[in-house]
C-alpha cells in the first residue's frame, strides 16, 4: 500500500439482504487530507464510513486502513485500530448521563492510566479548541445542537486520532455554526496532522474546507475531484447537486401513475 | 380454497422461526454479559452508580408497597383466623406469606414496572441516539461498560429490596394486628419465631429473588439492548419487559415453589 495513502478501498461492494447499497466503489484518501463523500440521502455514504469504522463488514472487495483490513481483524485488533479513529456522529451521540466535561474524559479514563489532574487539563485543553471550556460543567441537554457537535468533536479527538469520520457533521445547524464546524474540522485536522473523511451532503460549506470530493449516487462512485474541479463539472446529476436545482436527472417527482389519471380527470369530462 | 390455510401456515412458522431465532439471540446476549462482567467487579463504583439507579431509587415503592401489604394480610389473617380461634398464629402467618411468597414475588412485579422499565427506555434511547455505536467507535465494549454492570446492580439489588418489603410488611402486619386489632404482642413475636424457619422459608425467599432479579434484569437489558432504534421500537421494548418479567416471574415462582416446598 502507497504510504501517502490512509485508506485505500478497491472494488467494494456491500449488499444489505438483498438489497445491493454499494457497488464497484474504488476510494484512495491520501494522509492529511480531508475528502468528502457527498449524494443524497439513502446513497450509501454513511455505510461506507461504517465499514471503514469496521462495524459492517464489506460483501466483496477490499477496504484497508492504514494497512489493515478491519473486517480481517479479530475484536482487539479491531479495537486497537478504532482507537486511533475519531468518528463525529450526525447529532453528536454525548452520552447524556455523563456532563461535558466527562464525555470528553470518557476515552481517556477508559484507555489511558493518567492521572486526573492531566486528565482535567488535556480536557480543558480539547474544550479550548472547539470553544468551550467554559461550559466543561455542563450536561449535554443544555446545550445547543451546534454546541453539541462541538462537545462530540472534542472527544472524537481526545485521543489525537490518525483518521477521523464525520457523518454529516453540518445537519440541522444554523449558518454561524455551520461555519464554526467546518472551520474546526480543517483546523484540527491540520493541528493534528490527521485525515478526515466527511460525509455530508452540504456542497457549500464542504467546498471550502474539503482537499477532495467523491460523489456518490446510488451506491457508486459519479464524479470526483477537487472543489473546483466538481464546481466546473457539467455533468448533469452532478450540477443538479451542487447548484440545488430542484429538477434535473434527480426528478422532483416521485415516479407515479398519470397525474390526470389519478385526478380522475377523464371521468369528469365524460 | 386453500390460500388462506396455506398463508396462515406460512405465518405461524414465520412466527415460531421469529421466536426461536430471538430465543436464540437472547441466550447469547446473556452469555455474552456474563462473559464481559469482569469490568463490573474491577471497576465496581459503575455498578455501585446503577445499584443507586435500581436499588435505592426503588426502595420508596417497595418500602410503601410493602407496608400496604403487610396491613391487608394482618386485616384478612386476623378475619380468618379468629373464626378458628387461632389469632394468636396472626404473626406466622404475616411472616411466611411475606417471605416465602409475597416479599419475593411482588417486589420482583414492582422492580420490572420501576428499574426494569427504566434500564429497557434507557438502553433503547442510548442505542437510538447513536450512544452506543459511538461506545464501539471509541473501542469501549457497550455489553462490558453500559450492560454487565446494570444486570449486577440488578442481581444485587432484588434480594435486597425484597427482604425490605418482608420486613415492612411484617412491620405493617404488626401494626393492624397488634397496634389496631389488640392482637398480644408476645404470641404475635413469639409464633413467628416459633414458625419461619431459616433454612426452609428465609433462605428459599433469597433464592427466589436472586432468580427473579437474575430473570427481570436480563429481560429488560435485552429489551433495550433489542429495541429498534426509534420512538416506537423503545416503546414497545419498554411495554415487553413489563409483561415479560412480570410472567417470568410468576412462572419461576411457581417451579421455584414446588421445587421447595413440595419437594417435586
Amino acid at each position: 500500500m502507497p504510504a501517502d495513502n490512509l485508506v485505500e478501498i478497491r472494488d467494494l461492494n456491500f449488499t444489505y439482504n438483498v438489497r445491493p447499497v454499494l457497488q464497484g466503489i474504488n476510494m484512495d484518501i491520501p494522509r492529511g487530507k480531508v475528502v468528502a463523500i457527498m449524494g443524497l440521502s439513502g446513497c450509501g455514504k454513511t455505510t461506507l464510513l461504517r465499514l471503514i469504522g469496521g462495524q459492517l463488514k464489506p460483501s466483496k472487495g477490499s477496504l484497508k486502513v492504514n494497512g489493515q483490513s478491519p473486517q480481517d481483524l479479530d475484536k482487539d485488533g479491531l479495537y486497537a485500530l478504532r482507537r486511533r479513529m475519531g468518528m463525529l456522529y450526525q447529532f453528536g451521540a454525548l452520552f447524556t448521563d455523563l456532563s461535558v466535561f466527562d464525555n470528553v474524559a470518557f476515552q481517556m479514563r477508559e484507555h489511558t492510566d493518567l492521572p486526573e489532574s492531566l486528565i482535567r487539563s488535556l480536557v480543558l485543553l480539547k474544550l479550548e479548541a472547539v470553544g468551550l471550556r467554559g461550559a466543561h460543567d455542563l450536561m449535554p441537554t443544555a446545550l445547543s445542537g451546534g454546541m453539541a457537535r462541538r462537545v462530540a468533536l472534542a472527544r472524537a479527538t481526545a485521543l489525537d486520532p490518525m483518521l477521523m469520520l464525520y457523518d454529516e457533521p453540518f445537519a440541522g445547524l444554523d449558518t454561524i455554526s455551520l461555519g464554526v464546524i467546518g472551520n474546526l474540522i480543517r483546523h484540527l485536522n491540520d493541528a493534528l496532522g490527521a485525515t478526515s473523511i466527511v460525509v455530508t451532503h452540504d456542497v457549500q460549506e464542504s467546498m471550502k474546507i474539503v482537499d477532495y470530493i467523491y460523489f456518490m449516487s446510488s451506491g457508486k462512485i459519479i464524479a470526483q475531484g477537487t472543489p473546483d474541479e466538481i464546481r466546473a463539472l457539467d455533468s448533469g446529476f452532478v450540477h443538479q447537486f451542487v447548484h440545488g436545482e430542484i429538477d434535473g436527472p434527480m426528478p422532483f417527482h416521485y415516479p407515479g401513475a398519470d397525474y390526470a389519471a389519478d385526478l380522475a380527470l377523464e371521468t369528469a369530462h365524460v | 380454497m386453500f390460500d388462506p390455510a396455506i398463508a396462515a401456515i406460512r405465518a405461524t412458522g414465520s412466527h415460531v422461526v421469529n421466536a426461536v431465532w430471538r430465543f436464540g439471540f437472547a441466550c447469547r446476549f446473556f452469555l455474552a454479559v456474563l462473559t464481559h462482567s469482569g469490568m463490573s467487579f474491577r471497576r465496581f463504583q459503575l455498578t455501585i452508580k446503577e445499584i443507586y439507579f435500581s436499588g435505592v431509587l426503588s426502595l420508596i415503592i417497595i418500602l410503601v408497597s410493602g407496608l400496604f401489604v403487610g396491613m391487608v394480610l394482618g386485616l384478612q389473617g386476623y378475619e380468618t383466623l379468629q373464626k378458628y380461634g387461632s389469632e394468636a398464629a396472626l404473626g406466622s402467618l404475616v411472616a411466611l406469606s411475606l417471605v416465602r411468597e409475597l416479599g419475593p414475588v411482588l417486589a420482583a412485579l414492582l422492580f420490572a414496572s420501576r428499574a426494569g422499565s427504566a434500564i429497557t427506555a434507557e438502553i433503547g434511547l442510548m442505542k437510538a441516539t447513536e450512544q452506543i455505536s459511538a461506545m464501539e467507535m471509541m473501542a469501549v465494549d457497550p455489553i462490558a461498560r453500559v450492560v454487565a454492570p446494570r444486570f449486577w446492580a440488578g442481581v444485587i439489588s432484588m434480594p435486597l429490596l425484597a427482604a425490605m418489603f418482608s420486613a415492612i410488611g411484617v412491620f405493617g402486619g404488626y401494626l393492624v394486628g397488634v397496634i389496631m386489632i389488640g392482637v398480644d404482642e408476645g404470641q404475635f413475636w413469639s409464633q413467628m419465631q416459633s414458625a419461619v424457619d431459616f433454612r426452609q422459608d428465609v433462605l428459599n425467599g433469597v433464592i427466589k429473588s436472586c432468580v427473579f432479579g437474575v430473570a427481570v434484569t436480563a429481560i429488560a437489558l435485552f429489551e433495550g439492548y433489542d429495541a429498534p432504534p426509534t420512538a416506537e421500537g423503545v416503546s414497545h421494548a419498554t411495554t415487553r419487559t413489563v409483561v415479560t418479567s412480570s410472567l417470568a416471574v410468576l412462572a419461576l415462582d411457581f417451579l421455584l415453589t414446588a421445587f421447595m416446598f413440595r419437594g417435586i
